[in-house]
């Protein structure tokens, strides 16, 4: 059993979004990961960004691959489309799905060994094509279903729970994200629920790849004394560097600017992501800077979490994202009919004419 | 074209009684020289003489520099498969003589440059040899080294044309329609013609005994290539998202598609796409945005060979166990691994039937020319859908990027894609809650299946690892097996609804001649020839895999069936051996793997020596 059925009656006093949606209907069966992991918070965040943007669950698309983070997405969006594929191949899948009908909402959910072993290749080149999705990758060090190997973002040194020392380096998807043109990158942690919610909101409405990493301790393989993946290294060790909140586009920005606010950054449907504490020397729309600062921070041992970078989208919004580069029509693939997809008879006879 | 056509004359070469429109010649080159264009020339003039012909092109997996090869047949019975004796050889390589040399059948003539002259080791007394100074011709007529380069080429097409009795107003038609936007390179090609023309009617007995005439056998063809073809029945099947990787030789099944996109796809209004063409990071990638444009509705394919099929196979066993249409054209080469890229051989048959680990079988089609490949393109596109499995186009080098004549494709305005069960909202809305994507209510073992973004009501989550018949994870032992034995019911079902094999019976016959794919021509002209020498074969093409009924009639119908196909180990006759209910004794092999095109000879020898 990967879930466990829950109650459908709901408390008639639960908030309804203008859906007419309570949470509840955002919620999947219940999940059947370790108590304490990492993941079923990420979900509960998940399940709260969906209803505040009021987004009809059924058309969302929810991938993965194979591992804990790929059984997530039964645990949110119970009348959402679902697609677990392959191990470290969601983002081929994802594209496909994606170019065919370009009206699903796309979230992707992977881990650490799904995105950077196995799927290394697909997830650098979804980003290289912009697919206009929400990735996020729930990464904890370790393999948990085959109990604790180091997985590729274990840290330098790092202690696996029998004692062993990881002495090969890791691959950073942030860091990777910056290089390889990402859009939208974010760090957060699943303990960090008021900062990851905003996240999830703005990769959903961002266009084009949102790629979101999330600390999300193993409770099982990877919480102990030693571990750089663990609740409290992570504690220790977090530095929200960049603070930014979600606002719709029909809302107005009303609360005064608090000191240290730097930006608003409109994005391509009026939705916007108000950075409201950045360090003062940051700039999170200058890549290469935004690079090196993560890079001096991991340096100083700190985890530097929040939106640490965001591209405005260009006013037309062509030519970036997956769509624009394809010059597709704006009507979803899916939905052409027959008649205007199928040349006819009389073209082919007049096509023939050059195969003689 | 056999031996007793030549009369032996004393001293030099025995002269050749004269054959009209039965003939073939080689023309032996350096690739990168532009040499193509001047065989499709000459190719397309034989066509439009209206004889029957085939142009093959051997080319080396390289870009520049090494020995490429055309071989043109012309037959005015329509036996236009490869042959391996040839009349004619245009020797412009230096490298290949030897070998180019060696290939003329007694008899032959060998057309070399006589700028230079021909080594004398190369010298065969029973083989006419004429010279035509190319070279020269070109450098005094010609500026610039790359002008010169494929100004040669056009003059061997003059002489050839003056040899062989090839219409000089087809030949000049050609180029002025090839060159209706350039006057200046008209002009040259013009002179270049005239002078190969001129220098063969001066210096040889024009035409040659062997020679051609113009008859009326192409009236209702066309010349095209299978990956050509192929990518115009995506078009017409209503393909909208295709996802690949380069790989030699399907890669122009999607340049194909591409441009025929670009022509019959664009909005007319705004000019974007009404499609979607990936090119993906890998064969593996290709595969997943094939289930995913799938799942999500479109109708989507891939194209690729061999290698990248084996890539494919862990996204084919997911398509199969999560009942995802998926259509894949694999255009075989030599394998295995790397193999020859630019070689033919029909070596992915087995493979192509049970694609991926775990207990899987698949349906594959086996289109045996570019005019099948543009029938079977519509028709898979059907099968995956009705069928919720991926389906197979399998053709091969020889089929997908040499030239073929073949009759006209034909479109018949009232097809509509069978979509097979897709639940519409308002099915689902009568349904009031029922849906449940693997329960088999018709008891065909096709389940209804819906898409994402269309109704709550028809969400589910697909899944390859253990489900039940409802969809749910499973690891249990009997809703496991209940829906992975449905799924084999559906596959077996599907038989009846595949191409049924292409049968020819003759009076009389005990022996089945039994083949695959492109070997057809090979095999039906083996079946003339043996008929000319007083034995009758029935002749039989699989068409599809699971095997059609009448394809086990036939089997059983024949004391011995001999089975012509292009692999080492017999794969169809080993599939035929584990599929029906043949005995293996009756199952005998014909067997050619060595890269090139079947020709009727490996059926006439493969049969004698059994």
């Amino acid at each position: 059993m990967t879930h466990i059925a829950k109650p459908r009656i709901h408390h008639p006093g639960l908030a309804r979004n203008r859906l007419g949606l309570t949470r509840r209907d955002y919620e999947g069966p219940m999940s059947t990961l370790c108590a304490g992991c990492g993941h079923d918070s990420i979900t509960a965040a998940i399940i709260e960004a969906f209803w505040e943007l009021e987004i009809a669950p059924h058309q969302v698309a929810k991938m993965s691959g194979i591992g804990c983070s790929g059984k997530t997405p039964t645990y949110f969006l119970k009348e959402a489309h679902g697609f677990n594929g392959v191990h470290g191949r969601m983002p081929a899948v994802t594209t496909g799905a994606h170019a065919a009908n370009h009206e699903l909402v796309c979230i992707g959910v992977s881990g650490d060994g799904d995105s950077l072993s196995i799927g290394l290749g697909q997830f650098a080149h979804a980003m290289r094509r912009n697919i206009d999705m929400l990735y996020i990758i729930e990464n904890n060090g370790v393999y948990g279903l085959t109990k604790g190997q180091f997985s590729a973002s274990a840290d330098y040194g790092t202690k696996a729970k029998r004692g062993e020392v990881n002495r090969e380096h890791p691959i950073d998807p942030v860091l990777l994200a910056l290089n390889l043109g990402a859009s939208f990158v974010a760090r957060s942690f699943s303990g960090d629920k008021a900062q990851l919610v905003p996240i999830i909101k703005g990769g959903l409405r961002h266009q084009g790849f949102a790629m979101v990493d999330i600390i999300s301790p193993c409770v099982t393989f990877n919480d102990h004394r030693g571990s750089t993946k663990s609740y409290e290294y992570t504690r220790d060790h977090y530095n929200e560097l960049v603070q930014a909140d979600f606002v719709p586009p029909a809302q107005e920005i009303t609360a005064s600017y608090e000191a240290g606010d730097v930006r608003t950054v409109t994005m391509h449907d009026g939705s916007r992501m108000r950075f409201r504490k950045v360090p003062e020397d940051y700039d999170p729309q200058d890549r290469d800077q935004v690079y090196a600062y993560i890079r001096d921070r991991q340096r100083a041992g700190e985890i530097a979490t929040g939106l640490l970078y965001l591209e405005e989208v260009p006013p037309d919004g062509e030519g970036t994202h997956f769509h624009g580069i394809q010059g597709t029509v704006d009507e979803p693939l899916v939905n052409y009919p027959f008649e205007e997809l199928c040349p006819g008879a009389e073209a082919l006879e007049e096509l023939q004419r050059r195969f003689r | 074209m056999a031996l007793d056509t030549q009369v032996l004359v004393n001293g030099g070469p025995p002269a050749t009684a004269s054959r009209v429109n039965d003939l073939a010649f080689k023309i032996g080159t350096v690739n990168g020289t532009g040499s193509a264009s001047a065989n499709g020339l000459l190719r397309s003039a034989i066509f439009r003489m209206g004889i029957p012909v085939s142009g093959k092109n051997l080319f080396p997996s390289n870009i520049q520099g090494l020995p490429t090869w055309y071989e043109i047949r012309a037959n005015r019975d329509g036996h236009t498969a490869r042959t391996a004796r040839f009349d004619l050889i245009v020797a412009m390589n230096p490298a290949t003589y030897a070998r180019d040399v060696e290939e003329v059948t007694t008899g032959g003539w060998v057309m070399h440059d006589s700028s230079w002259p021909l080594p004398r080791d190369l010298n065969r007394d029973d083989v006419h040899f004429l010279g035509v100074p190319l070279a020269k011709m070109t450098v005094d007529n010609f500026e610039g080294s790359r002008v010169r380069i494929l100004m040669k080429n056009i003059c061997y097409v003059g002489a050839l044309a003056a040899l062989l009795d090839i219409d000089m107003e087809i030949v000049r038609g050609l180029l002025k329609e090839t060159f209706a936007a350039k006057a200046k390179l008209l002009d040259a090609n013009f002179l270049a013609i005239d002078l190969g023309y001129d220098y063969a009617r001066e210096h040889f007995d024009c035409p040659l005994p062997v020679h051609l005439a113009p008859m009326d056998g192409n009236e209702d063809s066309i010349v095209i290539d299978g990956n050509t073809a192929a990518a115009l029945g995506c078009v017409y099947a209503g393909a909208t998202v295709a996802a690949w990787y380069p790989i030699t030789p399907s890669t122009s099944l999607v340049d194909a598609f591409t441009a025929f996109c670009n022509r019959f796809r664009k909005d007319p209004e705004t000019g974007r796409n009404r499609f979607a063409i990936v090119q993906a990071e890998d064969e593996l990638a290709a595969a997943g945005m094939v289930l995913g444009a799938s799942w999500a509705g479109a109708r989507s394919f891939t194209s690729t060979s061999g290698p990248g099929l084996s890539l494919m196979s862990e996204f084919i066993g997911l398509a199969y166990y999560a009942e995802i249409p998926a259509v894949f054209f694999d255009v075989q080469r030599v394998g295995p691994s790397t193999g020859m890229p630019t070689r033919t051989q029909q070596g992915d048959i087995q493979f192509a039937a049970y694609a991926s680990h775990g207990d899987t079988k698949h349906i594959v089609l086996f289109p045996c020319d570019p005019r099948e490949c543009f029938d079977f393109a519509v028709k898979v596109f059907d099968l995956a859908d009705r069928f919720q499995t991926p389906v197979f186009v399998l053709t091969d080098l020889d089929i997908g990027m040499n030239d073929w004549a073949v009759p006209k494709l034909e479109w018949d305005d009232s097809y509509r894609p069978d979509r097979g069960k897709v639940l519409s909202a308002e099915d689902l809305e009568e349904a009031s809650g029922a849906f449940r994507r693997y329960l088999d209510v018709d008891g065909d073992g096709i389940a209804a299946r819906t898409l994402p973004g269309v109704h709550p009501d028809g969400a589910f989550l697909t899944r390859g690892s253990g489900h039940d018949r409802y969809g749910n994870y499973t690891e249990d032992s009997e809703p496991y097996a209940d829906v992975l034995a449905r799924i084999g019911r559906k596959i077996e079902g599907a038989a009846p609804h595949l191409p049924a094999p292409e049968v020819r019976l003759r009076e009389g016959a005990t022996i089945g001649l039994l083949t695959v794919g492109g070997c057809r021509g090979a095999v039906l002209e083996a079946v003339d020839e043996l008929a000319e020498q007083g034995v009758d074969v029935d002749y039989m093409r699989v068409r599809a895999f699971p095997f059609h009924p009448d394809v086990e009639e036939f089997l059983m119908d024949h004391d011995v069936n001999f089975v012509v196909e292009q692999n080492r180990d017999g794969q169809l006759r080993k599939l035929l051996i584990t599929e029906t209910r043949v005995d293996k004794d009756r199952l005998a092999s014909i067997l050619y793997y060595g890269g090139y095109p079947m020709s009727c000879h490996h059926v006439i020898d493969g049969l004698a020596s059994t």
